[in-house]
């Protein structure tokens, strides 16, 4: 995008030139868009977009390499923890990450996200916790609240039948090689200015070979969910906000 | 004088290898723990973690190979029954790497003693999808040494993953070695020049690498997946490799592979003695499979025997192989027995 036409003093915006100019397939009122924004604006701010391998989750965002133009791997569902063990001991001078929905990080994956934190990784793991299985058309997470619906708890989630919502962020923050661990939200333009310094902050912790940091983004998906955006940010903050509090858990 | 795999570790340190990450799992844990023993962290730089399982591991392989690295695991039967769906995503994602298994006596848990029963799992696919592995058998401590490069090496040119089948007592046992001589790292130049595809770090000279296995489209998928067998079938052509032992005016062909045909070696020998004709037909590379030259000797045996250590894998592509020339039959033991020279003699004699 070029912005030869404008001043620079007059220049209020413009989008990161990090941000590939592919259609995003997200749907309108998803929170990926805007923390997929914020991780290219940090990357470019820290001028590391030369020396920045991503690890891609299964979910939403397997695609989240079609947007922001750094080298990615893929990862198998909930395994991007352990790619990025190794991707990072090999590759000690560059800034690697994962980016990780509900199940890969507290499903599937909660094995190799335990480990890759008790082995105080130098990475940055991004959460985005919003309670449901988008992708694959909206089944129950580990994170789904009691009584929350979904496609595989069509009557709520029944805690005899189901278990509790699976709070993992606190264990993570209990564990010694943690050296940061928030939780922030996208849905107020406040919020966005308080996710981009955690993911500031998470970015420079592992260049400073400090341990792991982990950014819960608690977001909403309204398509999920059954609500438009409006209500699903709403519901958010009446819900899950109470279950997943926002805050630093740990800042080392 | 070395135990098989202590060989393997010595060789990983010696090819350059970038990195190693495994589990323990019996009887292979002293790769790791002689890896650990010799810090090559300190020496070459590689690096040397225990993962906290064999999905773990198998996917820091993955994480290491997608960035152009020199990767490896290994494990035995039931832990790279774990590593499968790992080992599909790096055929998919095409990326080089190593797993080493030390094969024991299954399915299940199974036992700690010796077995040959994933040659199936090794050859045919144990994950899912249309891929194939470079699959060497070694059949002694200094075929350990030697195919860690040598796997490496074949991995790194087709981009095809490349797997060392051991058994428990090629892993075990201790013979003389000649160690490969030291070979350097790759350097992040080198990485950029041989591996380009990799995700090193996207320079502004070029657009962003990925590396997926994935492809929505249909279309492009079928694109890709047909790419891949035509270098599957290059392999196929061109990097066969088998040891032949007294072959070229067999009567009877003896075919095993690995440890069951150090045995079949000396059956051979006491046959011989009796003026029976064997000849030992060992493959070394299981995939590709030597097709040909086992087609060949269809036209000039009466009948072929493998012994396997297993209830009868390899013996399948052997009949393949034949195509109905000549009948073939199989000689195996199960649950970590290891037959003795003279019971390969037997079955032979019952074929004539």
């Amino acid at each position: 995008m070029s912005n030869s036409i404008i001043n620079p003093q007059n220049l209020v915006y413009q989008k990161s030139s990090l941000i590939l100019d592919n259609t995003m397939h997200y749907c309108p009122g998803c929170s990926h868009s805007t923390v997929h924004r914020i991780v290219a604006e940090v990357i470019e701010e820290m001028n590391m977009q030369e020396k920045t391998i991503g690890v891609a989750p299964v979910g939403c965002a397997v695609f989240i390499y079609n947007y922001i133009d750094v080298d990615f791997s893929e990862s198998a569902h909930g395994r991007a923890p352990a790619l990025a063990t190794a991707i990072k001991r090999l590759n000690p001078d560059h800034l690697v990450f994962t980016y990780q929905g509900d199940g890969d990080l507290a499903a599937i994956g909660t094995g190799e996200t335990i480990h890759a934190c008790n082995r105080g990784e130098n990475i940055a793991i991004i959460f985005i916790n919003n309670g449901i299985y988008g992708m694959t058309g909206g089944q129950m997470a580990p994170t789904t609240l009691v009584g929350m619906k979904s496609s595989t708890c069509p009557n709520g989630r029944d805690v005899e039948l189901n278990g509790y919502p699976l709070n993992i962020t606190p264990l993570l923050a209990q564990l010694e090689g943690t050296c940061y661990v928030t939780r922030q939200s996208v849905h107020t333009a406040n919020n966005v200015k308080k996710t981009k310094k955690a993911i500031r902050k998470a970015f420079e912790n592992s260049m400073a070979n400090k341990g792991t940091s982990v950014v819960e983004v608690v977001s909403t998906c309204n398509s999920g969910w059954k609500m438009t955006p409006v209500q699903a940010n709403t519901w958010m903050e009446e819900n899950m906000f109470p279950a997943y509090p926002l805050g630093d858990l740990k800042d080392k | 004088m070395l135990k098989g795999n202590e060989a393997i570790a010595h060789a990983a340190i010696r090819c350059g290898c970038d990195g190693y990450f495994g589990y323990p799992i019996t009887p292979q844990s002293e790769i790791m723990e002689t890896l650990m023993d010799l810090k090559p962290w300190e020496s070459t730089g590689m690096v040397v973690l225990q993962a906290e399982s064999e999905v773990a591991s198998i996917n820091m392989v993955f994480g290491g190979a997608a960035t152009g690295k020199k990767v490896m695991t290994s494990s035995s039967s039931p832990g790279v029954s774990l590593m499968q769906e790992g080992i599909s995503f790096a055929c998919g994602a095409d990326l080089p790497c190593l797993t080493v298994n030390v094969m024991r006596g299954g399915p299940g848990l199974g036992t700690i003693q010796p077995s040959q029963a994933d040659y199936f799992q090794s050859v045919k696919g144990g994950g899912h999808g249309d891929y194939k592995l470079i699959v060497l058998a070694p059949n002694s401590v200094q075929e350990m040494a030697d195919f860690v490069d040598l796997g490496f090496t074949l991995s790194f040119k087709y981009r095809v993953p490349a797997l060392i089948l051991s058994d428990g007592v090629i892993g075990q046992m201790m013979e003389k070695v000649i160690l490969p001589p030291f070979k350097p790292r790759f350097t992040a130049k080198e990485i950029a020049e041989q591996t380009p595809w990799a995700a090193y770090g996207k320079p502004a000279s070029r657009s962003q690498n990925v590396i997926t296995s994935l492809e929505l489209d249909p279309a492009k998928m079928e694109k890709k997946n047909i790419e891949r067998q035509e270098r599957l079938r290059i392999v196929e052509a061109t990097e066969v490799r088998y040891d032949e032992y007294k072959c070229e005016d067999a009567d009877y062909l003896i075919i095993a592979f690995g440890s069951a045909a150090r045995i079949s070696q000396k059956a051979v020998e006491i046959l011989r003695e009796e003026g029976i004709k064997v000849g030992l037909l060992r493959p070394i590379t299981l995939w590709p499979f030597p097709t040909k030259v086992i087609a060949k000797y269809a036209e000039k045996v009466k009948s072929m025997l493998t012994v396997e250590l297993n209830a009868g894998q390899m013996v399948e592509d052997v009949r393949l192989s034949v195509n109905g020339k000549v009948p073939v039959f199989h000689y195996g033991r199960m649950g970590g027995i290891v037959p003795n020279p003279e019971e390969i003699v037997d079955a032979l004699k019952k074929q004539i």
